[in-house]
């Protein structure tokens, strides 16, 4: 079965046909980072304008890559939620219009499910239910337990800023531009994660996540000391880090031992983070748990996830209709 | 009527009580303009002000990323935070005046990066910071009813 699959919930625009929930066939994503480089760290066309002029470029990309033509597709998957509406209205819209003129059937998918859905898109064996989920990106901190395609049970969240905001804003503290989180990673190698002191928040035995913290740490720190240089700067990437590595790990721990899974993956664009990626393959090693985690342009936004996450609904015999509509705020359990 | 006030804050927690008297006392239609640095206490702050709206959410998260956020409450808690927007017609395609003087409560972060597309009438709160735990929280009310709110926070 090939799915078509659009994503438009945030900053990105992406297209992509995936055949029977795992092999990728044509996969584009208009990116929108070097725009953002060139603006410090902001979003300049979060607009809804700029998903409309983009939607139907990476749908013809996606399908020339492919092979296919729209004729070959036999399903449509389009993100509902959770995201900005006026963003996500725009691939809802593009889809129905498909389906309604190819006859086809469509599903509406929740973009969370999307990422955890990317993990059996690289071809090798994905992880068994139920299964941990750790999702980490600029805009989500979850910990999920996945019990099958598209059930899902949230075991913590994040109380204020995502992980991977936390990188960003940090990143833009110390003037190391946007998106911060890969320059903060390389720094850190060669840095020592124990020179600064940072405080270690929710220690408890809850799951839910906090990094907010974190940063007020970091914004008094800079405030007394100024942003430093050379291996100083390298140190104190290092420890921020470690610091929000720290927790993402405990938490992670915690919610493996307490379910008894043996089986985690990691999903979101943080998880391209090496000093993260390091710390939870030493913690599944000792606690002899399969480490999954997608490659790294699996990680990021992209419709591929869609159109897996969307094969399994779709197989299943799930069919959203004409009404379907965009959400704001949409839980993934 | 009071139209600027300053109230300090020893403490995050002190900063949530703080937010949490404003919450108890925020009508629907209510804007409140919130400014500070990163890491300032902004996100604090609101959570604060969410618990006196009676949300119900044990997690009132950062709205960068989304933009928006709404939190069911006593009235609707519509969490916003203009950081990553660049041009003011981004903010009318997000249908952003609807959230404002509306059917709910707006605490719109950043609100100085558009000063055009702010209401006349606002409660517009800046925290300061002025040691490694405490904070500076100037208030300015524009309009009546936002002196009102102000009078009521500080009284």
């Amino acid at each position: 079965m090939l799915v078509l699959g659009l994503e438009s919930s945030c900053d990105e625009t992406a297209a992509a046909l995936v055949e029977d929930g795992v092999r990728v066939r044509g996969d584009a994503v208009a990116s929108q980072v070097a725009v953002h480089r060139e603006w410090g760290g902001v979003v300049p066309e979060i607009a809804s304008r700029h998903h409309v002029t983009n939607l139907i470029p990476v749908l013809e990309t996606a399908l020339k890559e492919s092979g296919a033509t729209l004729a070959d597709v036999d399903g449509l998957a389009v993100t509902r939620g959770p995201g900005l509406v006026g963003a996500l209205l725009v691939g809802v819209q593009a889809a129905k219009a498909i389906a309604w003129a190819r006859g086809l059937p469509l599903v509406g998918v929740n973009h969370l499910e999307g990422h955890l859905s990317a993990v059996w898109l690289d071809g090798d064996r994905g992880p068994a239910f139920p299964h941990l989920a750790l999702l980490v990106s600029g805009g989500h901190s979850e910990l999920v337990i996945a019990r099958d395609h598209g059930v899902y049970e949230l075991l913590g969240a994040t109380r204020d800023d995502a992980a991977g905001e936390a990188f960003d804003k940090v990143g833009k503290m110390l003037g190391l531009g946007y998106p911060a989180g890969p320059v903060v990673d390389q720094l850190a190698a060669t840095g020592d994660p124990n020179a600064v002191k940072l405080p270690r928040a929710m220690r408890g035995r809850g799951l839910d996540f906090s990094f907010s913290g974190m940063k007020t740490a970091m914004q008094t720190l800079l405030q007394r000391d100024g942003v430093p240089v050379g291996q100083a700067l390298a140190d104190l990437c290092a420890s921020f880090q470690a610091a929000i590595v720290d927790q993402l790990v405990r938490k992670t721990r915690l919610a493996l031992e307490e379910q008894g899974l043996t089986q985690l993956q990691v999903a979101g664009g943080v998880a391209a983070n090496r000093g993260l990626r390091a710390a939870l393959a030493e913690l599944t090693r000792e606690l002899g748990v399969d480490l999954f985690i997608p490659s790294p342009k699996r990680c990021t936004d992209n419709a591929a996830m869609i159109a897996a996450a969307g094969y399994w609904r779709l197989q299943r015999g799930e069919r959203a209709d004409l009404m379907l509509n965009a959400t704001a705020s949409l839980p993934l359990a | 009527m009071t139209s600027a006030a300053t109230l300090e804050s020893d403490s995050p927690a002190a900063t949530q009580t703080l937010g949490e008297r404003l919450g108890r006392l925020l009508e629907a239609g209510d804007v409140v303009a919130l400014l500070g640095d990163l890491g300032a206490g902004k996100t604090a702050f609101v959570q604060g002000v969410a618990r006196g709206l009676d949300v119900t959410s044990a997690r009132v998260a950062s709205p960068t990323f989304t933009i928006v956020n709404e939190h069911p409450g006593r009235v609707p808690l519509y969490h916003i935070d203009l950081y990553r927007l660049v041009h003011a017609d981004e903010l009318f395609e997000l249908g952003f005046q609807e959230y404002l003087g509306g059917d709910g409560v707006a605490v719109v972060e950043w609100f100085d990066r558009f000063p055009d597309e702010q209401p006349a009438e606002r409660l517009e709160i800046r925290i300061e910071i002025t040691g490694e735990q405490s904070r500076r929280l100037r208030a300015t009310a524009h309009g009546a009813r936002a002196a009102a709110r102000l009078e009521r926070w500080i009284g």
